[in-house]
C-alpha cells in the first residue's frame, strides 16, 4: 500500500490505475516537462546545481548528504568517461520505498537520472536493482524503452547535443551492494565488497572513472524540484531538511506501507496515517530509520518528529525512513537475534573485524535467546561492539553494532531477565 | 615532498606515500598481514591501524596516504586497543596448532599474537573448520588457519596474471580455493607459499620435512634460465630441504619461478651419480675415480693419435658454471679440437660466425619494463622466462605495448597489441615484413634482400609501434628473441633482420637468455653451434644429455653410438648409460662453489651449500685432475675463486667488453610458405635442464603432462583428424604416435609436439617438416 | 577449445548478449551477473560447468566468476525443486508472519529451511530481506516472482495453483 500525502515522488500517480506508471500517463501529469525545459531554456549545469542546493535536498539513501553538494564534486570538466549510478539496491530492514518508486513511478527516477546526467556532463548512467525484486526490473527496463523511444533518452535528447544512455543491472542478493562502493564493484561483476576510501566515487568510481551515485528517491525528487523550483520543495519540509520524505511504516501497525509526507511531521502522525497499532496494542519500541538504526522505546518516539535533526537528537537515526513499529508482545532479545543474523549473513566477508565479530556478536545473542546466558554476556556484546564499531572498510560494521548498543542501552533488564531466568520477560511474537 | 611527524619523529616524503611506507622508511614497523609492496592495497586485515591526529576513527596505515601536516600515533592508547581488537578477531576461529603446522616458527600471525594477542580467548563458540582444498602438487593447504588476507588471490590475479585463486562465498564463510576441479598452475605459483602469512598455504614437498628453525641458510643463484634469480637454499643435515627466493629488485624481485623453488627435489633424486662408472663387456661397473680418469685420459689420446684431435667434439649445456666451462673449453683448446660447443640444441651454423660478440638482453632487466614498446620475437616466454614475462606483464598494465611474432599464440595473460603468428619456419618471412615496414615509414630504402617481403596490416602496426615508442628523446622500445629465434635452423636472418630492425627504429635489441650460463659460456668463447659430426670418434657430454638437449635427438644419439669413446660428466644417470662409456659424477650447482653470468651480464657468484654427494666432485675439480693426468698446461687451481679470476681476468669490465648483438654477413633469403607439415618442437618448461628433469613434483604439475599433437582447426580438419585422437608422426624414419589436441592459436601447417621429452626423444628436429597419420 | 555454444540454448545465449551490449566493450565482467541469472534460469542451478561455461563466454577466470556465484546469495550451486520458495523471516517481515508463514510452509511441505520435498517440486529457503516488507509476509518463487501477504490461506491457494 502507498499512500501519497503531500510530496513530490508520487506526485500526481494513481495508485489505483495499473498504467498509472508508464510514460503517457506521466507526461499527462507533468513528467519530462523539467527536462524539456533544461533543453529548450539552454539552462545551464550550475544554474541546476543552485536550484538543488536551494532546495536543501538530501540523500534520501540513508546518509543524508546534500545532493547539491554532492553534484558540485562531480569534475565536469574531466575529459574522459563519466559514470551516474543510482542505487536500488534496497535491502535494508524495513525500507520498501524505492521498490514502490520503480514501479509506480519509474519515469519521474529516469528523468531525474537524465537531468543529472546534463547537470553533470555525464553521458552513461546505471541503475542498479534490488535482486529480488525481478518485476521492478522489467519494468524499469520497460520503461527506459518507452524512455528511449520518445527521445527522452539516448543519443540527442529532443534534438539538443545532450546524450544520455541509461541501462539497468539487476543484483542478486547481497545487502552490501547498497553501499556505493561495493555496488560499484557488483556493477563490475565482481563480488560486493567495499572499496576503502579514499579514494571516492567522485574520482574513482565505476571501472575507476568519476561516479556520481545516489538514491532512488533522491533522483526521482529531481524533477519537481527543476519543475516547481527549489524554494517550494524546501517550503515542502523544514529547513535543513528541506522537502517531503517516503517513510517505510512495517511492523504492528493496522496499514503497513511507503507514506510520502513533509519532513517534520511528528511520529504520532505518521502512526495515525499507518492505521494505528495493530490489535489495539501497547507501543513499545520503534527502528526509526531502518534495522542499522538503534531501537528507540515509544515513549521518546511519540514525543518526536519525523526529520534528520530530531531523530538524531532523539538517539538514532532518520536512515532511509524505514519505521520499523513494534508492539508490547516483542521479545528484545528474539528481536535482536534476528537482525544480527541478518548482519552475520550479509557481512561480506572481507575486512577482519566484521567478518570475524558479527559472527562472534549473533552467536552471543542466540546463546542468551536460548537460555544460555552468562551475566558476563552483555559486557562481552558491548566490548566486542566496539571493537568492529569504526574499525572496518565500510558502514556494514557500525550498522551491526548499533542495533546492539541500542538495544541494550534501553532495554538492558530484558536480557539480564533472560539471562537469569533463561526464557523471556513478554510471550514472544 | 611531504612533511610528517611518526610517533614524534619529523620526516619527509614523497606525495602519494601510505603511512606505511613512510613509517617504514624510519625503521617504524607497523603490524600488517594483507599488505604487500607488491600487490595491489586490500586494507582488509585491519592490522595496521593507527592513529591519526584529527581523525575520529583508526585509519589503516597501508591505505592511508600521508598529507602534509599528518601526526601518525603506531603506539598510542586508540592505536594499540585497534590492533589488539583485529588480533581477538583473527585468533577466534584460528585453530592454534602451531606445534603440527610447518609456518611455525616463520609465522607472522604466531609472532604477532605474541605481541598483541591476549594470553587466553573470551571466544567460547564453536570455532569454524574449513575443509582443505587440491591446489595441485606444489602447494599444500590447511584452510582453517586462512585470515582472509587475499594475498593469494592478488598474487594470482595481479603478478602471475590469471585468477586462479579467490575468495568464494562470503562473510564467514569466505574460503580462499581455486575453481572446482583445477589446480593452480602458473609457473610461478609457489610465491604465494611465500605470500601466505599463516600456514594455510605451504609447500607440499617439503611438507613436515623440518622445523624452520632446524634449517641453516645459505644464498644462492638459480641455475635454470638466464634470469639468475637469487636463492636462500636452506639446508639440514647436509641435505637441501628448500628454496626460497632471496630479494633481488634488479634480477628477481621478491619472487622465483616454480622450478627455481622446487627443482631442489632432484638434487636428493635416486638417479644421483654417486661413483665413477666405466662400461667393460656391456657392463656398467662402479669403480674410483683414478681408475675412470686414467681410462678417460688414455682413450683421448688414443683416439687423437689415431683419428686426429679434430674427430673429439666437447659438448656442454649453458647450465654449466663458468669455471667448469673455462676448463672445459681450456682442455678442448688445448687437446687440438677447437673451442667447446655448448649449443647442441642450435641448428644454425652461420649463427655463430656472424655474431659480433656474447649475445644478451642488451639492457638490465630492470630497463625492460621502463621501456614503451616491446616486440617478442620466437619465444614460449612464460615457459622460458617466466619471471621475465611477470616483469612485462606489470609493465603492460603501465602503458607498455607488447607485440609479438611466434609460431603459436599461447596465453600470456596480459595484453598484447599486435601479433603476427606464423609457421615456426616463416618467421625469416614475418620479421622480414615488419622490417620492410619500419624502412617504407622511415622513407629509407627497403634491402633488396627484401624487396619481396609481405607488409601484413599487423606487421605495419608493429613497426609503427616501435617507431611511436621511440619518437621521444628518452623513451625506448626493446626487440627481444626467445628459444625458438635461437634454436630456429635459420637463427642467423632472425638476428640479423632484428638487428635491422633495431637500428631502423631505435629499439634496444636483446636476447632472452635460455640459460644460467648462456651467456656466460659465449663470454668464455665457447661456440653456440653443434659440433657433433659423423666424423667424430670421441665425445666429451658436460652435463650434457643427448636425447634431451640436442635440436634433433636422433641425429645426436647416432653419432653418439657410433664413437669409439663417449665420457658423461654428470650428476644424473641418464641415457647416456646406452651409449656412454665412462660416466663422471659430478656435482650440481648446490655442491659447488661457482658463477653464472646472467642476461644481463651479471656475474653472480655462488658457494656450495651442502657437501658433494657419495664420491661425485665439483665439475671444475675432476676438469682440473683430468687437465693435469693429461700432462696440459695451466690446469692448476686451488679453489673456484681461483679459477673464475684465470677465466673472467678483467672481470665485470672485461664482461662488458665482450657483450654485443652484432650480426654480421648473414643473407637473407625469402622463402614461399612449405606447402607441408613443420613441427613446432619446443622445449617443455620441465624438462628443460637435467635437474626440473628429476624434481618430482614438478614431473606432477600440468606443463608437464606427456606431449600431445597440437594442430589447427582447420588443419585437423584437413588431415581428417579429431581432437582426442591418436595419431601416427613421423619425422625421416622415425615415428611415434600421440593424442591430438587442437590449439586455436597455431598457423596452419604447424605440427606442435614438444621436444626433450621421452615420449619424443625417437623423433628427430625441433623445427622440421613432419608427418602426421591416422593411427 | 570446447564448443563454446554447448552450454547454453540460443534464446540464452541472445539475452546475455543484449546484457553484454549494457557495458563498454572490455567491460563484459559487468555482465557476469545476468549471464549467471539466465543460465540458472535455463539450468535451474549453477553447475561449475554452467559457472565455467558462463566464464569463458564472457572471456573471464572461471574463478571469477565462480566468486560472484557464490558471494550473491539468489544463485544455486547445488539442484533445487521445480520450485524455489524463498520466505523472509527477517524482522519487519516476522513482525507481520513472516515467520510463522515460514513454520506454516515447513509443516505443510513436511521439510525444513535448504531441504527438496521427495518428489523434487519444492525447495524451501529463508531469506533475507527482500524491500518489500509492507507487503509481509513476502515470499518469492523461483528468485523472479514475488508473491505478497502470504498468510496461510495465501500459501494454500499458491501451493496448490504450483502443483
Amino acid at each position: 500500500m502507498t499512500v501519497y500525502v503531500k510530496g513530490v515522488v508520487f506526485d500526481g500517480v494513481d495508485f489505483d490505475d495499473p498504467n498509472s506508471w508508464n510514460i503517457d500517463a506521466y507526461i499527462q501529469r507533468g513528467g519530462y516537462a523539467a527536462l524539456k525545459k533544461i533543453i529548450a531554456e539552454g539552462i545551464s549545469q550550475d544554474a541546476i546545481i543552485a536550484e538543488l542546493k536551494t532546495s536543501s535536498l538530501r540523500g534520501r539513501g540513508g546518509a543524508g548528504f546534500p545532493t547539491g553538494l554532492k553534484w558540485s564534486f562531480m569534475p565536469r570538466s574531466f575529459p574522459g568517461q563519466k559514470y551516474l549510478v543510482c542505487n536500488t539496491d534496497e535491502g535494508e530492514p524495513g525500507t520498501f520505498k524505492d521498490l514502490d518508486i520503480i514501479v509506480n513511478n519509474p519515469h519521474a527516477l529516469i528523468e531525474g537520472m537524465i537531468i543529472g546526467g546534463y547537470a553533470m556532463g555525464i553521458s552513461v548512467g546505471y541503475n542498479y536493482i534490488h535482486g529480488e525484486v525481478f518485476a521492478a526490473y522489467e519494468r524499469f527496463e520497460a520503461a527506459l524503452e518507452e524512455a528511449r523511444r520518445a527521445g527522452f533518452l539516448g543519443d540527442k535528447i529532443l534534438g539538443s547535443d545532450f546524450s544520455f544512455q541509461l541501462h539497468a543491472h539487476h543484483g542478486y542478493g547481497a545487502y552490501i551492494c547498497g553501499e556505493e562502493t561495493a555496488l560499484l564493484e557488483s556493477l563490475e561483476g565482481k563480488k560486493g565488497q567495499p572499496r576503502f576510501k579514499p579514494p571516492f566515487p567522485a574520482s574513482f568510481g565505476l571501472y575507476g572513472k568519476p561516479t556520481t551515485i545516489n538514491n532512488t528517491e533522491t533522483f526521482a525528487s529531481v524533477p519537481y524540484i527543476i519543475r516547481e523550483g527549489g524554494q517550494k520543495f524546501l517550503e515542502l519540509g523544514k529547513p535543513n531538511n528541506g522537502g517531503t520524505k517516503l517513510f517505510s511504516v512495517s511492523g504492528h501497525v493496522n496499514r503497513p506501507g511507503n507514506f510520502e509526507i513533509p519532513l517534520g511531521t511528528p511520529f504520532s502522525e505518521l502512526l495515525e496515517m499507518a492505521g494505528g497499532m495493530r490489535g489495539g496494542k501497547k507501543l513499545k519500541a520503534v527502528i526509526p530509520g531502518g534495522s542499522s538504526a538503534p531501537v528507540l522505546p515509544g515513549h521518546i518516539m511519540m514525543e518526536t518528529t519525523m526529520d534528520y535533526d530530531a531523530i538524531a537528537k532523539a538517539g538514532s537515526m532518520l536512515g532511509s525512513g524505514a519505521v520499523i513499529v513494534m508492539d508490547e508482545t516483542v521479545c528484545m532479545v528474539k528481536a535482536l537475534r534476528r537482525l544480527s543474523y541478518f548482519y552475520y549473513e550479509e557481512s561480506c566477508g572481507q575486512c577482519t573485524p566484521c567478518r570475524e565479530g558479527t559472527g562472534w556478536l549473533y552467536r552471543v545473542v542466540d546463546r542468551i535467546e536460548r537460555g544460555l546466558g552468562r551475566p558476563e554476556d552483555l559486557e562481552l556484546l558491548e566490548s566486542v561492539g566496539k571493537n568492529i564499531a569504526g574499525r572496518t572498510i565500510c558502514a556494514l560494521g557500525d550498522a551491526a553494532v548499533m542495533p546492539v548498543q541500542g538495544m541494550l542501552k534501553h532495554f538492558r533488564d530484558e536480557f539480564l531477565h533472560h539471562i537469569e531466568h533463561k526464557k523471556c520477560i513478554v510471550p514472544g511474537y | 615532498m611531504l612533511e610528517i611527524e611518526i610517533d614524534g619523529t619529523k620526516l619527509t616524503v614523497p606525495n602519494g606515500t601510505t603511512v606505511i611506507e613512510a613509517a617504514r622508511s624510519i625503521g617504524t614497523h607497523i603490524p600488517h598481514f594483507c599488505y604487500h609492496k607488491k600487490l595491489s592495497i586490500a586494507a582488509n586485515c585491519r592490522m595496521c591501524l593507527v592513529q591519526v591526529e584529527k581523525a575520529p576513527k583508526p585509519l589503516p596505515a597501508c591505505a592511508t596516504p600521508v598529507n602534509d601536516g599528518m601526526k601518525v600515533f603506531t603506539h598510542s592508547d586508540m592505536a594499540v586497543k585497534a590492533q589488539q581488537g583485529v588480533m581477538e578477531f583473527l585468533l577466534i576461529n584460528h585453530p592454534l596448532d602451531c606445534p603440527i603446522c610447518d609456518q611455525g616458527g616463520e609465522c607472522q600471525l604466531q609472532d604477532l599474537a605474541v605481541g598483541y594477542g591476549a594470553s587466553s580467548s573470551r571466544y567460547e563458540e564453536e570455532k569454524r573448520v574449513v575443509p582443505n582444498k587440491d591446489l595441485g602438487p606444489l602447494i599444500s593447504t590447511d584452510m582453517t588457519r586462512c585470515i582472509h588476507c587475499t594475498r593469494c588471490v592478488r598474487f594470482t590475479e595481479e603478478v602471475a596474471g590469471m585468477q586462479e585463486i579467490g575468495m568464494a562465498g562470503r562473510g564467514e564463510h569466505s574460503e580462499i580455493m581455486s575453481f572446482i576441479g583445477m589446480t593452480v598452475d602458473s609457473e610461478i605459483s609457489g610465491n604465494v607459499i611465500d605470500l601466505c602469512p599463516v600456514g594455510a598455504l605451504t609447500s607440499k614437498p617439503f611438507r613436515y620435512t623440518a622445523r624452520t628453525w632446524e634449517l641453516s641458510r645459505r644464498k644462492s643463484v638459480s641455475p635454470h634460465d638466464g634470469l639468475g634469480s637469487n636463492l636462500v637454499v636452506q639446508v639440514k643435515s647436509d641435505r637441501v630441504m628448500r628454496v626460497l627466493p632471496l630479494e633481488n629488485e634488479a634480477i628477481n624481485e621478491c619472487w622465483i619461478a616454480d622450478r627455481d623453488r622446487f627443482s631442489y627435489e632432484a638434487l636428493n633424486s635416486e638417479q644421483r651419480l654417486t661413483k665413477p662408472m666405466l662400461k667393460q663387456g656391456g657392463q656398467w661397473i662402479e669403480t674410483d675415480w683414478q681408475t675412470a680418469l686414467e681410462y678417460v685420459g688414455n682413450g683421448l689420446k688414443s683416439i687423437s693419435n689415431e683419428f686426429g684431435a679434430q674427430s673429439l667434439a666437447v659438448l656442454a649445456t649453458p647450465h654449466s658454471s663458468v669455471e667448469e666451462l673455462f676448463l672445459l673449453n681450456k682442455l678442448s683448446t688445448a687437446l687440438g679440437a677447437g673451442a667447446a660447443s655448448f649449443g647442441t640444441r642450435y641448428a644454425d651454423a652461420r649463427l655463430a660466425p656472424a655474431q659480433q660478440g656474447a649475445s644478451w638482453l642488451g639492457q638490465p632487466i630492470a630497463d625492460i619494463a621502463a621501456a614503451k614498446a616491446v616486440l617478442l620475437i620466437g619465444s614460449t616466454v612464460r615457459k622460458e622466462q617466466p619471471l621475465l614475462a611477470q616483469r612485462l606483464r606489470q609493465a603492460v598494465k603501465r602503458g607498455l605495448k607488447l607485440s609479438l611474432i611466434n609460431p603459436m599464440d599461447d596465453e600470456l595473460f596480459t595484453t598484447v597489441s599486435n601479433k603476427l603468428i606464423v609457421r615456426p619456419d616463416q618467421l625469416v618471412e614475418a620479421l622480414a615484413g615488419v622490417v620492410k615496414a619500419a624502412a617504407e615509414l622511415k622513407q629509407q630504402a627497403v634491402p633488396a634482400e627484401l624487396a619481396n617481403a609481405v607488409v601484413s596490416d599487423a606487421a605495419r602496426a608493429i613497426a609503427e609501434q616501435l617507431l611511436a615508442a621511440t619518437a621521444n628523446e628518452g623513451d625506448r622500445a626493446a626487440l627481444l628473441l626467445g628459444n625458438l629465434a635461437a634454436h630456429s635452423p635459420r637463427a642467423a636472418e632472425i638476428a640479423s633482420l632484428a638487428a635491422q630492425l633495431a637500428e631502423l627504429t631505435g629499439a634496444t635489441l636483446g636476447w632472452m637468455s635460455e640459460a644460467a650460463n648462456t651467456v656466460g659460456a659465449q663470454v668464455l668463447g665457447l661456440q653456440a653451434s653443434n659440433a657433433l659430426t659423423q666424423s667424430c670418434k670421441a665425445v666429451l657430454l658436460f652435463n650434457t644429455e643427448l636425447e634431451f638437449d640436442s635440436h634433433d635427438a636422433q641425429a645426436a644419439l647416432a653419432v653418439a653410438k657410433q664413437a669409439e669413446m663417449v665420457v658423461a660428466f654428470s650428476a644424473f644417470k641418464h641415457g647416456a648409460l646406452d651409449y656412454a662409456d665412462v660416466l663422471l659424477p659430478i656435482t650440481p650447482f648446490s655442491e659447488t662453489a661457482g658463477s653464472f653470468i646472467n642476461m644481463e651480464g651479471k656475474l653472480q657468484a655462488f658457494n656450495g651449500v651442502v657437501k658433494p654427494l657419495g664420491d661425485s666432485r665439483p665439475g671444475w675439480k675432476v676438469l682440473r685432475v683430468l687437465g693435469n693426468l693429461l700432462g696440459l698446461e695451466g690446469f692448476d687451481f686451488d679453489n673456484a675463486e681461483a679459477v673464475r679470476k684465470a677465466a673472467l681476468p678483467q672481470g665485470e669490465a672485461g664482461i662488458a667488453a665482450k657483450l654485443s648483438n652484432a650480426v654480421q654477413g648473414v643473407s637473407i633469403q625469402l622463402q614461399a610458405p612449405s606447402a607441408g607439415l613443420v613441427r613446432l618442437g619446443e622445449v617443455p618448461i620441465y624438462q628443460a635442464d637435467a635437474l626440473v628433469r628429476r624434481a618430482p613434483s614438478l614431473q606432477k604439475t600440468r606443463d608437464a603432462v606427456a606431449p600431445q599433437v597440437g594442430l589447427s582447426a582447420a588443419t585437423a580438419q584437413q588431415l581428417g583428424v579429431q581432437a582426442g585422437e591418436r595419431v601416427q608422426v613421423s619425422q625421416g624414419d622415425a615415428h611415434a604416435s600421440f593424442q591430438v589436441a587442437l590449439d586455436a592459436g597455431l598457423a596452419d601447417g604447424v605440427v606442435r609436439l614438444a621436444v626433450a621429452h621421452p615420449d619424443t626423444v625417437v623423433l628427430g628436429a625441433m623445427f622440421a617438416p613432419i608427418q602426421l597419420t591416422r593411427a | 577449445m570446447s564448443d563454446l555454444n554447448a552450454g547454453l540454448s540460443p534464446e540464452s545465449l541472445a539475452q546475455i548478449d543484449r546484457e553484454v551490449a549494457k557495458y563498454p566493450a572490455d567491460q563484459k565482467r559487468s555482465a557476469v551477473m545476468s549471464a549467471l541469472r539466465i543460465a540458472q534460469v535455463e539450468k535451474r542451478w549453477l553447475s561449475s560447468d554452467t559457472i565455467k561455461f558462463v566464464a569463458d563466454y564472457l572471456g573471464i577466470a572461471p574463478m571469477a566468476a565462480h566468486e560472484v556465484a557464490t558471494f550473491y546469495n539468489m544463485y544455486d550451486r547445488s539442484p533445487v525443486g521445480k520450485y524455489k520458495l524463498t520466505v523472509c523471516t527477517n524482522l519487519p517481515c516476522a513482525l507481520s508472519g513472516g515467520a510463522d508463514a515460514g513454520e506454516y510452509l515447513q509443516k505443510k511441505l513436511g521439510i525444513g529451511y535448504n531441504e527438496t520435498t521427495a518428489d523434487g517440486k519444492f525447495t524451501l529457503k529463508e531469506g533475507e530481506c527482500m524491500g518489500a516488507c509492507g507487503y509481509a509476509p513476502v515470499m518469492l518463487v523461483n528468485n523472479h516472482t514475488m508473491c505478497n501477504h502470504m498468510t496461510p490461506d495465501a500459501i494454500d491457494r499458491k501451493l496448490a495453483e504450483l502443483n
